[in-house]
């Protein structure tokens, strides 16, 4: 199924003009590489916050409210370039192998996500002025910083078609 | 300086080939997951850079003192440059003179990056070393936008510049 919407995708308009243009396709790439600085960089300071690592005497709250324009912003950012790039190449990319692991290792760095605001986050009065979060806290921020380094890592890998296709 | 080029491709060349043999497909995996911790490394310089320029433009972390959250993204800002220096001088020997002699994007974001490393260690390591006061400054909020500006100058040179054209 996902397979006839590609197809029938890579026929449209919009994304022969993405995959046509030798302009658009890098410029779409290299704002999506900027993201990562922007998006995974703010979000790497948060991540850092919930490890104890950096801003031990601000609140994670305090980091948390100052932050999430940004990240929410960056975020918003990455989808729409990150679209793009699939919709320019749809049959190329769900043929991908680093492709399916990249979706995979994004839901599950909304999972943990959503884990973390429904566990732990809920008891953030308690400790939002420790310098060292507690534990739960500490593993929503590993496992964060480790999906999104597999997600970066894929998301490169997919540039490179010396994987046999899927599909 | 382009015999200095050619050395080092030759080096690149010579030691890959003493190092993984003579596969290609291994050569090509080693530089492709080079590209990828380049990008890695670009996350975090993102996160030591802006913390600090978004703080001097009055977002962010806006209580804290800007010397403080320089202080303390400072080893990570010395890390992500020394990993992004090391990952891109071993993606450059590959194709040294081949490629990147003659690729005016390869020139355009070595001076670009000139530019930014001598901005951040100058003029805004000045800044974001004070007090308040100098970083309230309105020169303190101009430095910020073109630190801002330069490095993602640099970045787009590397992944749309060197990357394709």
């Amino acid at each position: 199924m996902i397979l006839r919407f590609s197809q029938w995708l890579e026929a449209t308009d919009v994304s022969q003009a993405l995959a046509g243009s030798i302009w658009t396709y890098p410029i779409v790439e290299s704002l999506h590489a900027i993201g990562v600085a922007v998006f995974l960089g703010l979000l790497l300071v948060w991540d850092l916050r919930l490890l104890g690592v950096l801003f031990k005497r601000v609140p994670v709250t305090e980091v948390w409210a100052r932050l999430i324009p940004w990240i929410a912003a960056g975020a918003v950012f990455m989808m729409v370039t990150g679209i793009a790039l699939f919709v320019a190449k749809p049959v190329y990319s769900w043929g991908h192998v680093f492709f399916r692991i990249k979706v995979v290792a994004l839901i599950l760095a909304l999972a943990n996500a959503v884990a973390f605001h429904f566990g732990i986050e809920r008891r953030v009065v308690d400790w939002d002025c420790v310098p060292i979060p507690p534990r739960a806290a500490r593993i929503a921020g590993v496992c964060s910083i480790a999906l999104w380094a597999v997600i970066v890592v894929a998301g490169r890998l997919i540039g490179y078609n010396w994987f046999p296709p899927l599909v | 300086m382009l015999s200095m080029f050619q050395w080092l491709e030759a080096t690149y060349a010579s030691v890959m080939d003493s190092a993984v043999g003579t596969s290609i497909h291994l050569s090509v995996w080693l530089f492709a997951l080079t590209e990828a911790a380049h990008l890695l490394a670009l996350a975090v310089v993102g996160c030591a850079v802006l913390i600090v320029d978004l703080r001097i433009l009055g977002w962010g972390l806006t209580r804290q003192p800007v010397a403080q959250i320089a202080r303390e993204v400072r080893p990570w800002l010395l890390g992500s440059l020394g990993g992004m220096a090391v990952t891109g001088f071993v993606m450059f020997t590959s194709l040294a003179a081949s490629k990147y002699y003659t690729h005016p994007a390869f020139w355009l974001k070595m001076s670009l990056l000139a530019a930014a490393l001598a901005l951040t260690f100058t003029v805004r390591q000045w800044i974001v070393s004070g007090d308040e006061a100098r970083a309230a400054r309105p020169i303190a909020k101009v430095v910020a936008v073109v630190s801002v500006l330069l490095w993602s100058s640099v970045a787009m040179m590397g992944r749309g510049g060197l990357g394709y054209l």
